[in-house]
């Protein structure tokens, strides 16, 4: 079962309007695995995990999310996609209006039955997971960016899903920080076998917690490597691959 | 893995004080739901001693379910009782690690009602005592800072100032005409309804026009640039200070009163008298128009205004606008760097622009009403 393809990519094309981004983008995520997206800024990282969550139509190709295919679903079948993955956006996208817990239950009560005390529980969990309890009854503009992270973290945890998208979960992060929150992505991919799709530039974390990177170049505007982080840092050959993973890492060895 | 059994739950009584609680199936979401009420009930009207909760059966649980198992935990704990969850896989015991409130750490909860009423009053009079003190510094600070822009004019920054006119003065005259003209026809009407009585529908002119010299035409002029710009300020500055945009001129070394607030100030306090000027010629004109459909001929008209308004009915008029031009700016710039933080916060400015501007231009008028009384203007 771990490895069936719980998404697949098949040669999808994005971009806006008529500027393609990426194309030829050809990859599948097994489920329980931890992908993690990487490539320099602006070559498209977001864009890609944009169209891999439905937000934006694609060029052409197609993107399925566990037997669906979300360029074609509607109705009930989209809803049906998106309770299965969970996204926390780059920048937080908290609501600034509701509180930190209410962030987080403001989807368990408008799609489950669960009476309202399950419901302040099930989110008083899922922050204390972050690490966010006592923050609960805090407003999104007091916290700081990271706690603010962690608490979109704790949102997109809400129902459960079967995959987390993550949009740079720990750029901007102190490096305590972010390693708790690479133990969190790891905890939460072992006890709840939840699919993981990360957009990161952290090496650090890449090693961490990614079974499996892939890369996506500005230049070729496509996929350049594919592969585990170890084998891409050490055997690839491609130059850029190589200059991402080395003079990085020797900046981190330092 | 799909699997449809349906999640259930038993609560048996053993001997003495002990209980045995029984959940099998899938506890996810909708499973949880559908037990969660009438189990945590039965169990509160229960109350054992010695609760043994045994979930060997349970083959999937999520959040939801880890959610149930602590609240049965708590709900023990809190009638002193005691709980031992049983069986319970160990994928999800470590999920239940993972989730484990810590009830030591758990906030204080928001106030309640009656209590949060009697602490939003005292925040509220709080909050208008330093909103007053607020607004009086704020204004020294601007006068201080005027002055030395007069003896160093160059330190203004002429190409904002003349932006700043050109969009709060240029582009609201053709609002301004319009409601000048409007108001100077309905008080023709009005008061002919009064004056035609006696026959002396000529003195129409004359109401008319010291009504709009020394109070209408100051008056509405200021509340349309109270909204119209005053609520533009606030907005405007609010966004920079939200951005960080006004700390950044700080550490720059730039004052933000004199960087954002003179210019827009300045722009204000020149351009309301003019708009004023033309909200009187407009009114005039809507009250002409009303008395040549009354065959007064319009040379009379003239004559009557010229005869009924002094100079001191219009300077009087006009002083007053440079009073409120100064507020209406002041006051929005002011509402403007105070903005808060959150996606409401700059729309709060600017509506509390408009709402502290139209409260201290009517505040300021009546003041004059009575200086004047006693001046004999
Ligand atoms: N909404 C948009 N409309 C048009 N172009 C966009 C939009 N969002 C991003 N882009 C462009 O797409 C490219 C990739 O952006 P993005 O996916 O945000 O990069 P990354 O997340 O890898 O830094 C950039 O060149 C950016 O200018
Ligand atoms: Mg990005």
């Amino acid at each position: 079962m771990a490895d069936q393809p719980i998404v697949q990519v098949k040669d999808l094309a994005v971009g806006y309007g008529s500027t393609v981004i990426l194309k030829d983008i050809n990859f599948d995520v097994r489920a329980g695995e931890i992908l993690t997206i990487l490539g320099g800024s602006g070559s498209g990282k977001s864009t890609l995990l944009k169209h891999m969550i439905g937000l934006h139509r694609p060029l052409s190709g197609s993107i399925v999310i566990d037997g669906t295919d979300i360029v074609t679903a509607q109705g009930q079948q989209w809803l049906d996609v998106l309770r299965k993955i969970g996204v926390a956006y780059q920048s937080g996208a908290l609501f600034g209006s509701m509180t930190i817990l209410s962030n987080v239950a403001l989807v368990l009560e408008e799609f489950t039955d669960l009476p309202r005390e399950a419901i302040e529980v099930i989110a008083q969990m899922k922050l204390k997971a972050v690490g966010l309890q006592a923050a609960a009854y805090k407003m999104p503009s007091e916290l700081s960016g990271g706690m603010r992270k962690r608490a979109a973290i704790a949102r997109a945890l809400a129902l459960d899903p079967k995959i987390l998208f993550l949009d740079e979960p720990s750029a901007g992060l102190d490096p305590i920080t972010s390693a708790q929150l690479d133990e969190l992505v790891l905890e939460l991919s072992r006890s709840l076998g939840i699919t993981f799709v990360i957009v990161t530039h952290e090496l650090p974390s890449i090693f961490a917690v990614a079974d499996r990177a892939i890369m996506v170049d500005r230049e070729s505007k496509t996929i350049v490597a594919d592969g585990r982080p170890k084998d891409l840092r050490d055997k690839s050959e491609h130059p850029m691959v190589r200059q991402f993973f080395n003079r990085r890492l020797e900046k981190v060895d330092a | 893995m799909e699997d449809t059994e349906q999640a259930t739950y038993r609560l048996e009584t053993g001997q003495g004080a002990q209980a045995t609680l029984t959940l099998k199936g899938r506890l996810d979401h909708d499973g949880t739901a559908s037990l969660w009420r009438p189990c945590m009930r039965e169990l509160r009207a229960l109350r054992p001693k010695q609760l043994t909760v045994q979930v060997g059966q349970v083959e999937y649980c999520d959040g939801a379910g880890i959610a149930l198992l602590m609240e049965i935990q708590r709900i023990q704990a809190d009638s002193g009782g005691r709980a031992e969850i049983r069986d319970l896989r160990p994928q999800f015991r470590q999920l239940m690690a993972l989730f484990e409130i810590d009830h030591q750490v758990l906030p204080p909860k928001p106030l309640g009602p009656l209590a949060n009423a009697i602490h939003n009053i005292g925040r509220w009079a709080a909050g208008l005592f330093f909103d007053f003190t607020a607004q009086v510094s704020f204004i020294g600070e601007i006068c201080v800072k005027l002055l030395k822009t007069l003896f160093h004019p160059a330190s203004l920054r002429r190409s904002d100032t003349f932006l700043m006119a050109e969009k709060a003065g240029v582009n609201a005259v053709g609002i301004t005409a319009l409601l000048g003209f409007l108001i100077g026809l309905i008080l023709a009407f009005q008061s002919a309804a009064a004056m035609q009585k006696f026959g002396a529908e000529i003195f129409v002119a004359d109401l008319v026009a010291i009504a709009l010299f020394r109070e209408l035409g100051p008056l509405i002029t200021a509340l349309v640039l109270a909204s119209r710009s005053g609520s533009a300020f606030a907005a405007e500055l609010g966004t920079m200070k939200v951005n960080e945009e006004v700390d950044a001129l700080v550490t720059m070394g730039l004052d933000p009163v004199q960087f954002l607030v003179l210019p827009r100030l300045i722009a204000a306090v020149c351009m309301l008298p003019l708009l004023t000027m033309f909200n009187l010629l407009f009114g005039l004109i809507g009250c002409g128009v009303v008395m040549t459909t009354w065959d007064v001929p319009i040379s009379t008209y003239i004559e009557r205004v010229s005869e009924a308004a002094t100079l001191g009915d219009v300077v009087g008029g006009l002083a007053k606008t440079f009073v409120f031009g100064t507020l209406i700016a002041g006051i929005g710039c002011l509402r403007g760097l105070q903005t808060g933080t959150g996606p409401s916060a700059v729309g709060d400015s600017a509506t509390r622009a408009v709402v502290s501007g139209i409260i201290a231009i009517v505040v300021a008028d009546g003041i004059f009403a009575v200086v004047y009384y006693f001046l004999g203007i």
